[in-house]
């Protein structure tokens, strides 16, 4: 009796380290998976980028020159407009996310929630060439001719800023740019700040309240300190996003391969020379292009990076 | 077990429609010629049962698609020179023609009344001329004496074939332009903003005051742009329309351009639209397909002798017959059976 019953336990073991074995292989090889077109996608464009490497060298990424005809191909201004655009993008989207995370999770009556909850997250489905129509036809007017002029008016004396704001008057450009992809990034950092703000310890929110602290307060001294860490995640989320953006920068940037202090001036970035040009490059020009594809993929590396970096300071403090 | 044979049941539908009909001919490139392809290739449907799958993803696509033999033939709206052709194996020739046309916004001025020269339009774009009206231009259009409005140039973000043509003009036109800046799908404008597509430049100039772009004809048509006439190599001015497009056409010397490399711009003749161009079909010379290159030559030859006024619906203007007997002289000399060495056609 006890023997058969270890027996049919032992196979049972048996038929379950089977199982185990196969959902191991089955998992490995589906992370294997991921890391072989990782790698598949660093090949090709590390391959195609040699021969820009190799005929440019440096000047590849020193130079402000893109000029197809002559083979000359420089990225500076293409990795200038990417930075500054996403940089730009997430100075006016954090705040904005921050207060409307604290709105939903704090002020928000509960009836609302689901509603606005909602809304937010249908604004980070709407895919980005609507963003950038929406941008080129209903937004560029509007700042052409009401905001624009405004702030060229305010700043037309004052130092610095009256080259921030100078530029055509078409709105199009570097701010433009911005903008649309703060919008676009605000979803992605707001959905990740409201779920961080949701799992703070209701105790210590209460603790809190109950030392007489006000909403703000609690949230300040209370939430913020608890979820920084996840907070980076989230604005790093979105700076990603932004860095790749692709058809609403297009629209909007203007694309023109300039360095430019001018917010209203014309500009290029990554994601809209290669959207742009890659129908009809061949050669030297289709290998620049890749290269830049490339530094793209360099960038957002970086960027994970740090936030990794970040993270980690964060959690040993 | 009845959702896993409902999602085998919708994968087998699925699969079944997006087979192409084995016979159907295949084709990507240039998005120029796009529109007209379609049009032809729908009446060519209704008579033959052949239909056409043409990608219209850019004439440097296309010549990337052909090369590697991923469809039956390649479209570019620029040809490709004789040593390009030799090395990829191909043969080409031109399909249609059409005009681009610069077309402006400045208040109270209306379509066709501004004149401009090839020199004038190349400087404005270089960044030389910025005023309305700048003393070389107010030589050419008196009207233009009072119009105290900066110039905003606007020209293609995206490589494309309309702005080979339009430099390649300019190239001609202007010394200047050619050795500062030179022709190409995409180039280092000097000066300007760029929009997406004709619908980017256009809708620019339609926003911007003072500003002056360049879009296919058809575009400007249909979008009611005001266009300009420009002087021609014969110091004519011409307005763009369907005959000074065949006109320029009418004077390219297509028997001895090679490889039909002929770009249809600075043509002379007193009617011709100085910026015209074609696009090009290119097919490999050695088919491992034989049936499908037979099918490309047979739709062409359909629309060459059907497709005249289905083109010119679209403000396309179709090959003249005589280089129509040209092309396809050249078909049965071009293309051979990779297998057999006999020609297709």
């Amino acid at each position: 009796m006890i023997t058969s019953e270890i027996t049919s336990a032992a196979r049972l073991i048996k038929v379950e380290n089977g199982r185990n074995a196969r959902f191991r292989v089955i998992v490995l090889g589906i992370a294997l998976l991921v890391l072989i077109v990782l790698g598949a996608i660093i090949f090709t464009l590390v391959d195609g980028s040699m021969p820009v490497f190799k005929q440019l060298g440096l000047s590849f990424f020193t130079s402000k020159e893109w000029d197809p005809v002559a083979g000359h191909f420089g990225i500076l201004p293409a990795v200038y407009g990417t930075l500054v655009t996403s940089f730009i993008a997430l100075i006016i989207a954090v705040p904005i996310s921050f207060f409307i995370a604290f709105f939903l999770t704090e002020l928000c009556p509960y009836r609302f929630r689901a509603t606005l909850n909602a809304i937010i997250e249908l604004l980070a489905g709407i895919p980005s060439i609507i963003y950038g129509m929406w941008g080129l036809f209903v937004l560029a007017p509007i700042l052409a001719d009401h905001i624009q002029p405004l702030l060229t008016k305010w700043f037309q004396h004052v130092w610095l800023l009256k080259d921030i704001f100078a530029g055509p008057p078409i709105g199009i450009g570097f701010l433009p740019a911005a903008l649309i992809l703060a919008i676009m990034i605000i979803p992605f950092i707001t959905a990740v700040m409201r779920e961080v703000f949701d799992v703070v310890p209701k105790t210590l929110k209460e603790g809190g309240y109950g030392l007489g602290a006000n909403r703000w307060e609690v949230t300040r001294d209370i939430v913020l300190p608890h979820t920084k860490v996840a907070l980076t995640g989230g604005v790093m989320l979105g700076l990603g996003r932004a860095l790749g953006e692709t058809m609403a920068v297009t629209f909007m940037i203007g694309n023109v391969n300039t360095i430019s202090i001018g917010l209203f001036d014309s500009g290029n970035s990554i994601a809209s020379v290669i959207a742009n040009e890659f129908a009809e490059a061949h050669d030297l020009h289709m290998s620049a292009l890749l290269a830049l594809g490339l530094i793209l993929f360099f960038i957002a590396f970086l960027v994970l990076a740090v936030a990794r970096a970040l993270i980690h300071k964060v959690k040993k403090s | 077990m009845r959702i896993t044979s409902l999602m085998l049941s919708i994968l087998v539908s699925a699969a079944t429609v997006g087979v192409v009909h084995a016979a159907d001919v295949t084709g990507a490139g240039s998005s120029f010629a796009a529109p007209v392809f379609a049009k032809w290739a729908d009446a060519y449907k209704a008579k033959s049962g052949v239909g056409l799958n043409y990608q219209s993803i850019g004439s440097g696509a296309g010549i990337k698609q052909i090369s590697e033999k991923t469809v039956d033939f390649g479209a570019s709206d620029k040809p490709l020179s004789p040593q390009d052709l030799e090395a990829k194996g191909l043969t080409q020739f031109p399909a249609i023609m059409g005009g681009v046309v610069p077309v402006l916004n400045i208040k109270g001025i209306a379509a066709g009344q501004i004149k401009l020269t090839g020199d004038v339009l190349a400087n404005i774009y270089l960044g030389k001329i910025k005023q309305w009206n700048d003393p070389a231009l107010v030589a050419l259009n008196p009207s233009l004496k009072d119009i105290d409005e900066n110039i905003t140039v606007v020209r293609r973000a995206d490589g494309s074939g309309t702005t080979f043509i339009f430099t390649n003009y300019l190239s001609k036109v202007s010394a200047d332009w050619k050795t500062k800046v030179g022709s190409d799908t995409t180039v280092a404008w000097p000066e300007g903003v760029a929009g997406k597509g004709n619908a980017g430049v256009a809708s620019y100039v339609q926003r911007i005051n003072g500003s002056i772009g360049y879009v296919e004809y058809a575009y400007a048509k249909q979008n009611k742009l005001s266009y300009t006439q420009l002087q021609n190599r014969d110091g004519a001015y011409v307005l763009p329309d369907d005959t000074t497009f065949q006109a320029a056409a009418a004077y390219a010397d297509w028997a001895k351009a090679p490889a039909f490399g002929e770009v249809l711009t600075n043509e002379p003749g007193k009617n011709s639209w100085p910026i015209t161009g074609a696009t090009f079909v290119l097919l490999q010379k050695k088919a491992d397909k034989p049936a499908q290159s037979k099918e490309v030559f047979k739709y062409f030859d359909w629309s060459f002798k059907n497709g005249g006024a289905l083109a010119a619906q679209l403000d396309y203007v179709p090959m003249p017959a005589n280089v129509v007997k040209l092309i396809q002289a050249s078909w049965k000399t071009e293309v051979k059976d990779a297998a057999t060495g006999k020609a297709v056609w």
